[in-house]
């Protein structure tokens, strides 16, 4: 859609927004003149100028230290300027992260020149302030936070941390593709009935007290979440990195070794049932390395750090995520391989087959009749069938940006109130953009239907809200 | 076999037979007692068998006092001097000894009554047995009958009912009807057959007749209302071929007993030198209604000597003279199945009776004197089936009992307790103590033992459902009446249900709050995920176990998860108690809503709910959306709406109700009876009177 829409446009080429600069400071650090560089914890791009860096800190500084003037609580999260944007996240006290995005462009030729037209309006505050604030859960989940690492080493070990996570972390942010669903930074359940799952519960409680240096287990298939003993911020931002960074990077060689004779990348696995994500490649050699990711969760609480154990089976699709308190030996993962691999391919088998009974009830196999996003804050579940499968880059919307901004903006007017609300838009070409709010469930529907009026597109949203949302409490 | 000891003609009465028999079922070699002797005692600890704390105590057999054990009424006879100084007879179940004299004809060979204690039989002599009515205004003489075979020597008689009766001779069986107001019997049917012995089970009114002249084939009759049947003739096999045709199988070595609501005919097969054999063993024939009879089963003694078999609770325990101990032998349990017959081991290690003191003698005696403690496994033991032993030289009667808490800590695999104690009369206690036990220290079961116990208990439970449904069914569609054999499924002690689970083992567990709360709702989810399993509806008290549990210790996601998967299923005391928790959890107040949506049962509670949250405009839209806006009252959301502050919705909800009045009645003002009057004053007051709806009239 996109393509056709750049074709449209002639003469004209869209340029996508693009991530500037992204810096990190704390102003305590260097409060007297002449040291204000002490302030900087990380910026990035690394190459500006000294003087520059300091310039954009003090900038920031002000333009918050002034805002806070008139909202003493909540200073100012965004600066909009003709040619980018803004965005401040204060995560821990006087900790600063900033991040500033060049407003999209539109290359117009005029004389044979090129003229460059800024999109001041195009971003959407909410979406980016939103990635903003995952950049530094991100961070937290594998480093802890920017206190600790203050405490356990002082400012050096803080900026060695910072390099070393932001330097990879940003790029993979794909700033053009983010939208509500970065918002929301959902978890896609997995429909399961209640025995299957209960069967699923028993498994991991009777592996767990099997092996007893895992603490917490999560359970998903297919990518969408089952079980999650993990508490629900720390299972959300682990989800993320699971969905969008880990499976995908091992995805893409386990489908293209389908077809070539020889698997090379996993040499020996074959008599195991399964195979580590994280953690020793290949369990019969003995020299493997074995080390594993190390997660913060709780951090607000007991603090813990724990070793990220991303198992798989090999055929469907189970992943388990455990995490231990101690680190793993090699002989754990092989007790884990035996113990667990058998149990997951039978529940595999109970999950696959509940899949394919839900695939039938519902007709999923078909286009799905309604484009929608579905959003309920209570649990963090999330619904959308606009968007494709999730690549290992970005999860690619499946309709027109103008309409993922309306679906935006009515999200942004829908945070204003705590009312239950309904907004009905009429986007162009026969489009048609409803969101509903009721309680803390958020519903985003687009309809592409021809003469129809605002009572018909009620209607046809209320016969959506019966067919997917029966079984819950959704005002009409 | 018939009035008592086990010996043929010759030994009849229990004093003879005292000196000699170690028990109805087999001895082999000699009386070698002594060192082997010392070894029960030395395992006292575990006991799981035990003589009944109430025996039958009677007049030891002596010379002028004879006494005679008849199994199908459990009545222990006492006749002195032949009767003439009076006869005693005392049961297990009918405690008031009945007493009586009789003349003295001369030596009682057998002595019983018909069933209900009606007529008396008394066998003197080879050829005849002698009656003497019980029943009251009737005749008192006694009457004679001799057997109508010539020739032929009764070798004794079985009542089969109150006025039915079997007489075995050594040719043969005669089938009668006692007709006590002529003091005559009638001949119902006679077959002839040559007889070594015969042996009776009154439990299920079969006759077995030991046939051939090695004795081996054993030829059943089975007899009900007036009729015999003559069931098909099986060949016990002999564990040698015998080297003379003599008498090769003796009624010792034979007892019949019923199993698991079957009739088996169970053989001690002595170990012999010959064959490779580890020792003795009990072979179970099956002897069905219809068909032919099969070997099913056969129970390893290991070890040789004497032995003895009694069926308690359907269990078979042999007793073994030589040890002083016992084994016992649960069919239904897994053994070894060769193709035909299931060979099983005993299914807990050797132990002897508890030991057992002797009652002082009874109220009247003034003496105080220490309990003498009995000698067990006593060469002077008879045993019967199913469960009787008796001492005739301390002239004692015992049922014997088999204990079930000791069992708890000989048996070890948890699974094959709980296979063993399901199958067990008075098991509930001991199986919810088992379960309480393996969820506490110092004893915790792993998960996985835990949930096989909580599976074996929930397919027991989920049996005795499906029983009841399926009768309830059938009664409720009338079909009982074309089936009159329909019987209310009886709820055994086995049937351990979710009220008995929760009242006993679960509640108590999350209450002590010993165990780490992983365990405490790991194990709540199993017993909920069996109960699943079976297709049990899951009780919500166990739904607000597992709530209670997951609230103490914050664990609210976890909870919120469960609930999304409805793990915990939906019902109105579910969601108010979800309600209930909403100031501590937020989330729950949706969860709840969520769940009366479901209940489609609910909308009330739902309106309530909404308006309790001042979101009149909310319920008012859901009542409408289900077509329930016509009969709501108005004052109840007029209240709402005013406690809620807010004037436009005050508006608004006002408006509605004016427009609803004018569309039911044709008039947009309220009538007494809807009790609005303070809401309109409070309307004219903020907005005007002219802002009232005026009626519409067309």
């Amino acid at each position: 859609l996109r393509m056709a829409a750049a074709g449209a446009a002639g003469q004209e080429k869209q340029l996508a927004p693009t991530l500037l600069s992204f810096f990190i400071y704390n102003p305590k650090l260097g409060p007297k003149e002449g040291e204000e560089e002490k302030k900087i914890l990380f910026y990035h791009p690394n190459e500006v100028e000294k003087n520059e860096k300091i310039r954009n800190v003090g900038l920031c500084e002000a333009i918050v230290q002034f805002t806070r003037t008139f909202s003493p609580t909540k200073p100012a999260k965004s600066l909009h300027t003709q040619k980018n944007r803004q965005f401040f996240h204060e995560p821990e006290e006087n900790f600063w992260m900033v991040m500033v995005v060049r407003n999209p462009i539109i290359e117009k030729h005029k004389d044979g020149k090129p003229v460059y037209e800024y999109q001041e309006e195009e971003l959407l505050d909410k979406v980016y302030s939103s990635v903003l604030q995952q950049c530094y859960s991100m961070y937290k989940l594998f480093n802890g936070t920017f206190l600790r690492a203050m405490e356990d080493g002082g400012v050096k070990m803080l900026k060695e941390r910072l390099e070393k996570f932001f330097h990879r972390y940003l790029q993979t942010l794909h700033l053009q593709s983010c939208d509500l669903l970065d918002v929301f930074c959902g978890i896609s359940f997995f429909p399961l009935d209640k025995m299957t799952y209960l069967k699923i519960q028993s498994f991991i409680n009777r592996m767990e007290e099997s092996l007893n240096i895992v603490k917490y287990t999560a359970f998903l298939y297919n990518d969408q979440l089952i079980w999650s003993g993990l508490e629900q911020d720390d299972m959300r931002i682990l989800y993320k990195y699971l969905t969008t960074s880990l499976f995908p990077r091992h995805m893409e060689p386990e489908l293209a070794g389908r077809d070539s004779p020889i698997r090379a990348e996993m040499p020996g696995n074959l008599q195991h049932y399964g195979r580590f994500l994280t953690g020793p490649l290949n369990l019969n050699d003995p020299e493997t390395k074995c080390r594993f990711p190390k997660i913060f969760v709780n951090t607000d609480d007991t603090y813990e750090e724990l070793h990220l154990i991303v198992y798989k089976r090999i055929s469907p699709l189970p992943f388990l995520c455990l995490t231990a308190s101690i680190p793993p030996t090699l002989e754990f993962c092989r007790k884990l391989d035996s113990i667990v691999g058998p149990q997951l391919t039978v529940l595999a088998s109970d999950i696959c087959e509940q899949y394919n009974i839900n695939k039938r009830i519902s007709g999923a196999e078909k286009e799905p009749q309604f484009k929608f996003i579905y959003f309920n804050h209570m649990n963090l579940a999330e619904k959308s069938t606009i968007h494709m499968r999730k690549t290992p880059s970005v999860s690619l919307a499946s309709v027109h940006p103008d309409l993922m901004k309306i679906l935006g903006d009515i999200n942004s007017d829908f945070s204003r109130v705590d009312e239950d609300e309904e907004i009905i838009v009429k986007a162009m070409s026969d489009y048609w953009v409803v969101g509903k709010k009721s309680d803390q469930r958020e519903l985003y529907v687009i309809l592409n239907q021809k003469n129809v009026n605002l009572i018909e597109v009620n209607e046809e949203v209320k016969k959506l809200c019966a067919t997917q949302f029966n079984n819950i409490f959704f005002l009409d | 076999m018939g009035c008592d000891p086990p010996g043929p003609a010759e030994d009849e009465a229990l004093g003879a037979a005292a000196a000699a028999a170690a028990g109805a079922a087999g001895r082999e070699g000699g009386g070698e007692e002594g060192e082997e002797r010392a070894r029960g005692g030395a395992e006292a600890g575990g006991c799981y068998l035990a003589l009944c704390a109430r025996p039958v105590h009677f007049e030891k057999a002596n010379p002028v006092n004879c006494v005679f054990f008849d199994e199908a009424n459990k009545q222990v006879f006492a006749v002195r001097s032949g009767g003439a100084t009076g006869v005693v007879v005392k049961g297990l179940e009918d405690r008031n000894p009945i007493s009586f004299r009789m003349e003295d004809k001369g030596e009682v060979k057998c002595i019983k009554f018909s069933l209900g204690n009606k007529i008396l039989a008394v066998q003197r002599t080879l050829k005849s047995v002698d009656f003497l009515n019980f029943i009251p205004d009737s005749p008192q003489l006694e009457y004679t009958q001799e057997c109508k075979t010539k020739n032929a020597n009764i070798l004794g008689f079985c009542w089969t009912s109150s006025t039915e009766i079997v007489f075995i001779t050594d040719q043969g069986i005669e089938f009668y009807q006692v007709l006590p107001e002529k003091r005559s019997l009638k001949l119902l049917k006679n077959q002839s057959i040559n007889v070594n012995w015969y042996m009776y089970c009154p439990e299920s009114s079969v006759i077995l007749l030991s046939t051939t002249v090695l004795g081996n084939v054993l030829q059943p009759f089975y007899f009900k209302s007036g009729t015999m049947a003559k069931l098909s003739k099986f060949e016990i096999e002999l564990p040698a071929a015998p080297k003379s045709s003599k008498l090769s199988l003796s009624e010792r070595d034979i007892a019949m007993a019923t199993i698991y609501g079957q009739l088996y005919v169970l053989y001690l097969r002595h170990h012999s030198r010959t064959s490779n054999s580890t020792g003795a063993e009990v072979v179970l024939y099956h002897l069905p209604r219809e068909g032919s009879c099969k070997k099913t089963h056969i129970l390893k003694l290991n070890r040789t000597g004497k032995f003895a078999l009694n069926v308690v609770d359907n269990l078979v325990v042999v007793h073994h003279q030589d040890t002083e101990t016992s084994v016992i032998f649960d069919i239904k349990l897994k053994g070894e199945f060769d193709g035909s017959t299931t060979i099983h081991q005993f299914v807990l290690p050797p132990r002897s009776i508890q030991p057992y003191q002797i009652p002082v003698a009874g109220p009247a005696s003034v003496t105080s004197q220490a309990p003498v403690p009995c000698k067990l496994y006593s060469s002077s033991w008879i045993v019967f089936q199913p469960d009787i032993i008796i001492s005739a030289s301390e002239g004692y009667l015992w049922s014997l009992q088999v204990k079930l808490e000791p069992v708890v800590n000989l048996l070890l695999d948890k699974g094959k307790l709980m296979d063993f104690l399901l199958q067990r009369k008075e098991c509930k206690m001991v199986i919810l103590s088992v379960c309480s036990q393996m969820l506490s220290e110092p004893e915790r079961g792993s998960l996985s033992v835990i949930a096989t116990v909580f599976d074996k208990l929930n397919n027991e439970y989920k049996k005795y459902l499906e029983a009841e449904q399926s009768y309830t069914m059938v009664v409720e569609t009338g079909l009982s009446r074309s089936n009159p054999l329909l019987k209310r499924p009886v709820r055994t002690q086995a049937v351990i249900d979710q009220s008995d689970m929760y009242t006993h083992v679960l509640s108590v567990f999350t209450e002590k709050k010993e165990a780490p709360h992983k365990f405490t709702i790991a194990v709540l989810m199993e017993y909920i995920r069996s109960l699943n399993q079976f297709q049990i509806a899951v009780q919500h008290y166990l739904y607000e176990l597992v709530i209670k549990t997951l609230v103490q210790h914050n664990l609210f996601y976890m909870l919120h998860q469960f609930l999304q998967y409805h793990v915990l299923s939906d019902s109105k005391p579910l969601a108010c108690l979800l309600l209930s928790l909403e100031s501590i959890y937020p989330p729950a107040h949706q969860l709840s809503l969520d769940m009366l949506k479901r209940l489609s049962t609910a909308n009330d509670e739902i309106v309530e709910v909404l308006l309790s949250k001042h979101q009149v405009l909310a319920a008012l839209r859901f009542i409408r959306g289900i077509g329930g806006h016509d009969s709501i009252s108005a004052r109840k959301f007029l209240d709402a709406a005013k406690q809620a502050e807010d004037e436009m919705l005050f508006y608004t909800i006002f408006r509605f109700f004016e427009q609803r009045n004018q569309r039911l009645r044709g008039n947009p003002s309220f009538t007494p009876g809807e009790h609005c009057e303070e809401h309109v004053t409070f309307f004219k007051q903020v907005f005007g009177e002219h802002a009232l709806m005026k009626p519409t009239t067309f």
